[in-house]
C-alpha cells in the first residue's frame, strides 16, 4: 500500500488510541476525583483565594453563563488594550507597531472566541510581548471556556434533580490547568527537540549561499504552537501558519501536531460516556462523529494525491500528488488529512494553503465547518452535537408517537424551539454574511481595482468570500487566505459573525441542559426510546447531513462544485 | 455583577501570569537544554551565518541545485503561499512559463519527466525541500556547468536524501541548502 495512506490510517488510529484514556482522566477531573496531578491543587486554591472564588459554590445555568460572559468581556478588553498599544512594550525586538482599532477589534474577538481567524500576519503584525500575552493567554483559557461549558452540560445531564451544573470559574481553571497545561509542555518539548525555536532574539540577518541577504523572522514559537494545537485555537505564530518550516519543522512534527488537533475533541466524547456511566451512548455519539469524518476526509485524501487535472494537462507528472500551496515534507495526503481535521475540529491551523486545494477538497473543507458536529472543537464541538441529539430525539419521538425523552427527563417545546433557533443560527449567519459581501462585490464597478478582495475569478472567488464567513461562525480560523481580508468590512463582518457563533451555540445547549436538569426524573422503560442504540446513529447522522448540507448545498454548488466540472479532464 | 466583575478580573491577571509568563518561560527553559539553544538552528559556512537548516532559501543560479518556486521570493521575514486557485487561467499560465524556464535551463530532460513541486509554489514560500526526483533531474546540467561526473553527483543526491521515518512516516526528501553545501565543498 501506498505509505502516504499508511500514514494517514497510522495517525488517525493513534488518535483514538490516545483519546481514550484521556478521554477517561478528563471525566475524573470534571467529577473532582483523584487524579495524578492533583499537586495543582495548592496552587489552583491559592488563585481561587486571591480572587475572592468559592470553587465549590454551584451554580444554575444562568449564573455560570453570567460568570462566562463576564470574564470573555474582561478578556476582550485585555486584548483591546495590548493589541493597540503593543509598540511601546518590551519584547518587541522587530518594532512592530501598534494594530488599527478595526483590525484589533477583529483579532481581540477572534481570539477570545478561540477562533483564531488572522487578518494580520504574526512576523510583521504582532510583538513577541502580545504573542504571548494575549495569543497564548487566550489560546488556553478560550479553550478552558469551552471544555467548562461542556462540563456544565454534562452535570446538567446527570443530574437527577436540581438546577446546580457546577461552576464555571473552577470548571474553567481546572480544565486550562489539568488538561491543557501539561498536554501543551509535553508537545512543546517534542517541537523543541525537533528544531522549532524559542528564542526572545529578533529576526536574524543572513547572507545566502547564492548570496542575496535575507532577514528570518523567529521567536518564541514553540509554546504557542503547542496549545494553538490543543485548544482548538489554531492561530500560528507566522502568518502562513503549521506551514512554515519553525513551526512544523519535518513529519514527526506534523504527525504530533494532527494529533494534537483531535486529541481532546475526540476524548471529550469519550469522557461523556465516563461521566454518565453511559459508555454505548458514547459509543454511538463517536461512531457518528467518525463516519462523518471519515466521510469528508477519504474524498480529500483522494482528489489531492490524484493532483490539479489542469496541470495533468500541461504534459507534466505528479507523483507527489497536487503540490501548490504544500510543502514537501508533509506531502499531499498528510496535507488533506490536516486540511480535514482542522476544519472538522474548528481548529484552523493550515500545513497547506486551502486556497489552492483541488476544488472538491476545499469543498470537503467547507462543509466541516458548516455542519461543525464532527468531534468540533474542545468542549463545543459535543456542545453542537447536543444540539442535533435534541433535534433528532424529538423528530424521532414524532415519528413513533411517543413523548421524547433523554436520560429520563423528557424535552419539551421551550427546549426544541432553543435547540432550533441555535441550529439555524450557524447557516443565517454564513449565508447571509456571503450573501451581503457578494452583493456588495457584484454592485461594485470595477471591485478589483477598488475592493481588492479576491485574488482569484469566478466560482473560486466565490469560495474565498463563502470560506471565510464560514470560517468565522464556525469559529474556524482558517482561510481561503488569497482574500484581502485586513479591510473594514472583513474585519467587522467576521468580528460579528464569531461573537454570535460562539456564544449563543454555548448558551442555548447550556440553558436546555439546566432546563432538563430541573425536571422531574423517570426511569426509563421499554417504552423510552433507546438512544444508545444503533438506529438512533442512524437517525442523528441523518438529522446533521440534512439540516447541514442542504442548507448549505446551494452556495456549495456555486462554489466548488461548479469549479470541478470546470476543470474536469 | 460587581462582584462576579471583580472576581473575574483577578481571575485574569493571575491567568495570565500563569500562561503569558510562566508558561513560556518554562518552556524557555527547556528549550535551552537543547543543543543549539533553540535559537532555529543556523548554518553556518566559513564563520559566516549563511541561512537556517529548516529555511528554504532562493536557488536560481544553474550551477546550484534549485529548488521550487515562491510566491514571496523565499522572503523569511514575510512568508506566504501564492493562494491560486486550481483553476485559475493566470495561474495556470505561470506554471507553464515555468515549465517552458525549466525545459531551456535544462536542454535533453523529456517534459513529463518534471516533478510537479518544481513548477508549483509551496505553502510557506520557504519550503527547505524537493523529492529526490527534482534532483536527479538536475543532475545533468549541474554535471556540465562544475565538470562533475554524474556517477559523483548522484552519489551525492543519495546521501543527502532524508528517508521516510520508519520507513513509512512521511515522504523521500532533500534539504536543498545542505545538498547545495555539500555540492560547493565537492571538488
Amino acid at each position: 500500500m501506498n505509505t502516504e495512506i499508511l500514514s494517514v490510517i497510522f495517525i488517525v488510529t493513534a488518535i483514538v488510541v490516545l483519546a481514550y484514556p484521556l478521554g477517561r482522566y478528563i471525566s475524573k477531573v470534571f467529577k473532582g476525583e483523584k487524579t495524578f496531578l492533583d499537586f495543582f491543587a495548592p496552587v489552583e486554591n491559592i488563585i481561587f483565594r486571591i480572587s475572592g472564588i468559592d470553587p465549590y459554590r454551584d451554580m444554575d445555568w444562568k449564573e455560570n453563563m453570567k460568570a462566562m460572559l463576564t470574564i470573555n468581556f474582561i478578556w476582550f478588553m485585555w486584548a483591546m488594550l495590548i493589541l493597540s498599544l503593543q509598540n511601546l512594550f518590551f519584547w518587541n525586538p522587530d518594532n512592530i507597531a501598534a494594530m488599527e482599532p478595526a483590525q484589533a477589534f477583529n483579532t481581540a474577538v477572534s481570539f477570545m472566541t478561540n477562533t483564531n481567524l488572522q487578518h494580520y500576519s504574526g512576523e510583521t503584525g504582532a510583538s513577541y510581548l502580545t504573542q504571548l500575552i494575549v495569543f497564548c493567554f487566550l489560546q488556553f483559557v478560550s479553550a478552558g471556556t469551552g471544555i467548562a461549558a461542556a462540563a456544565l452540560l454534562f452535570k446538567g445531564l446527570a443530574n437527577k434533580s436540581g438546577s446546580n451544573l457546577g461552576n464555571f470559574y473552577s470548571l474553567m481553571l481546572k480544565s486550562s490547568t489539568r488538561i491543557l497545561l501539561p498536554l501543551a509542555i509535553l508537545v512543546s518539548v517534542i517541537l523543541l527537540i525537533n528544531g522549532t525555536p524559542m528564542t526572545f532574539s529578533g529576526a536574524q540577518e543572513v547572507i545566502t549561499l547564492q548570496g542575496d541577504t535575507v532577514n528570518v523572522a523567529r521567536g518564541p514559537v514553540a509554546p504557542m504552537v503547542a496549545i494553538k494545537q490543543l485548544g482548538t485555537n489554531g492561530g500560528g505564530f507566522f502568518g502562513t501558519n503549521s506551514a512554515h518550516p519553525f513551526e512544523n519543522p519535518n513529519f514527526i512534527t506534523n504527525t504530533v501536531e494532527i494529533i494534537s488537533i483531535l486529541l481532546i475533541p475526540v476524548a471529550m466524547v469519550f469522557a461523556l460516556g465516563f461521566y454518565l456511566n453511559r459508555k454505548k451512548f458514547a459509543y454511538i455519539i463517536f461512531g457518528v462523529m467518525f463516519i462523518g469524518y471519515l466521510s469528508l476526509l477519504i474524498p480529500s485524501v483522494y482528489f489531492e494525491m490524484n493532483g490539479n487535472p489542469e496541470i495533468e494537462k500541461m504534459g507534466i507528472s505528479q507523483p507527489l500528488g497536487s503540490m501548490e500551496g504544500k510543502e514537501v515534507r508533509f506531502g499531499s495526503a498528510s496535507s488533506a488529512l490536516w486540511g480535514i481535521t482542522t476544519t472538522c475540529t474548528s481548529n484552523g491551523s493550515v500545513n497547506s494553503m486551502h486556497d489552492s486545494s483541488t476544488p472538491l477538497s476545499g469543498m470537503m473543507q467547507m462543509l466541516g465547518m458548516q455542519l461543525n458536529a464532527f468531534f468540533g472543537g474542545v468542549g463545543v464541538g459535543f456542545i453542537n452535537m447536543f444540539t442535533f441529539i435534541v433535534l433528532a430525539i424529538f423528530i424521532s419521538g414524532l415519528m413513533v408517537g411517543r413523548t421524547p425523552e433523554l436520560l429520563g427527563k423528557k424535552i419539551e417545546a421551550r427546549e426544541v424551539k432553543i435547540a432550533v433557533l441555535v441550529a439555524l443560527m450557524h447557516p443565517l449567519i454564513i449565508l447571509s454574511g456571503t450573501a451581503l459581501a457578494a452583493h456588495i462585490w457584484a454592485s461594485t464597478a470595477n471591485p478589483g481595482e477598488i475592493l481588492k478582495w479576491l485574488n482569484n475569478p469566478s466560482y473560486h472567488g466565490f469560495s474565498e468570500m463563502f470560506y471565510e464567513f464560514t470560517s468565522g461562525a464556525a469559529n474556524n480560523g482558517s482561510g481561503f487566505e488569497g482574500l484581502g481580508d485586513n479591510t473594514p468590512f472583513w474585519n467587522i463582518g467576521t468580528g460579528i459573525a464569531m461573537l454570535l457563533g460562539r456564544f449563543i451555540p454555548i448558551i442555548g445547549p447550556v440553558a436546555i441542559a439546566g432546563l432538563l436538569s430541573q425536571k422531574k426524573y423517570t426511569p426509563e422503560s421499554s417504552g423510552s426510546l433507546k438512544i444508545d442504540s444503533g438506529i438512533f446513529g442512524v437517525v442523528l447522522l441523518s438529522v446533521v447531513l440534512i439540516l447541514g448540507a442542504l442548507l448549505f448545498f446551494p452556495g456549495l454548488a456555486l462554489g466548488p462544485v461548479s469549479e470541478f466540472f470546470s476543470i474536469l479532464r | 455583577m460587581l462582584k462576579n466583575l471583580k472576581q473575574s478580573l483577578i481571575l485574569s491577571l493571575i491567568t495570565i501570569i500563569l500562561f503569558g509568563f510562566l508558561y513560556p518561560v518554562l518552556v524557555y527553559a527547556f528549550g535551552q537544554l537543547m543543543p543549539k539553544k533553540s535559537s532555529g538552528s543556523p548554518v553556518t559556512v566559513n564563520g559566516r551565518i549563511t541561512g537556517f537548516e529548516n529555511i528554504g532559501q532562493s536557488f536560481t543560479d544553474d550551477k546550484y541545485f534549485n529548488n521550487r518556486p515562491s510566491a514571496v521570493n523565499y522572503n523569511a521575514a514575510s512568508t506566504g503561499g501564492s493562494n491560486k486557485g486550481p483553476a485559475n487561467p493566470e495561474y495556470l499560465s505561470e506554471v507553464k512559463a515555468r515549465i517552458d524556464t525549466f525545459l531551456v535551463h535544462n536542454p535533453g530532460i523529456n517534459k513529463k519527466d518534471i516533478p510537479s513541486e518544481l513548477v508549483t509554489a509551496s505553502g510557506s514560500g520557504i519550503d527547505p525541500d524537493i523529492s529526490p526526483d527534482a534532483a536527479y533531474i538536475q543532475i545533468r546540467r549541474i554535471s556540465g556547468i562544475r565538470n562533475i561526473s554524474a556517477d559523483k553527483l548522484k552519489e551525492l543526491v543519495s546521501q543527502n536524501t532524508e528517508k521516510k521515518y520508519l520507513g513509512f512516516l512521511g515522504i523521500d526528501r532533500i534539504n536543498v541548502l545542505k545538498l547545495n553545501i555539500a555540492l560547493d565543498q565537492l571538488k
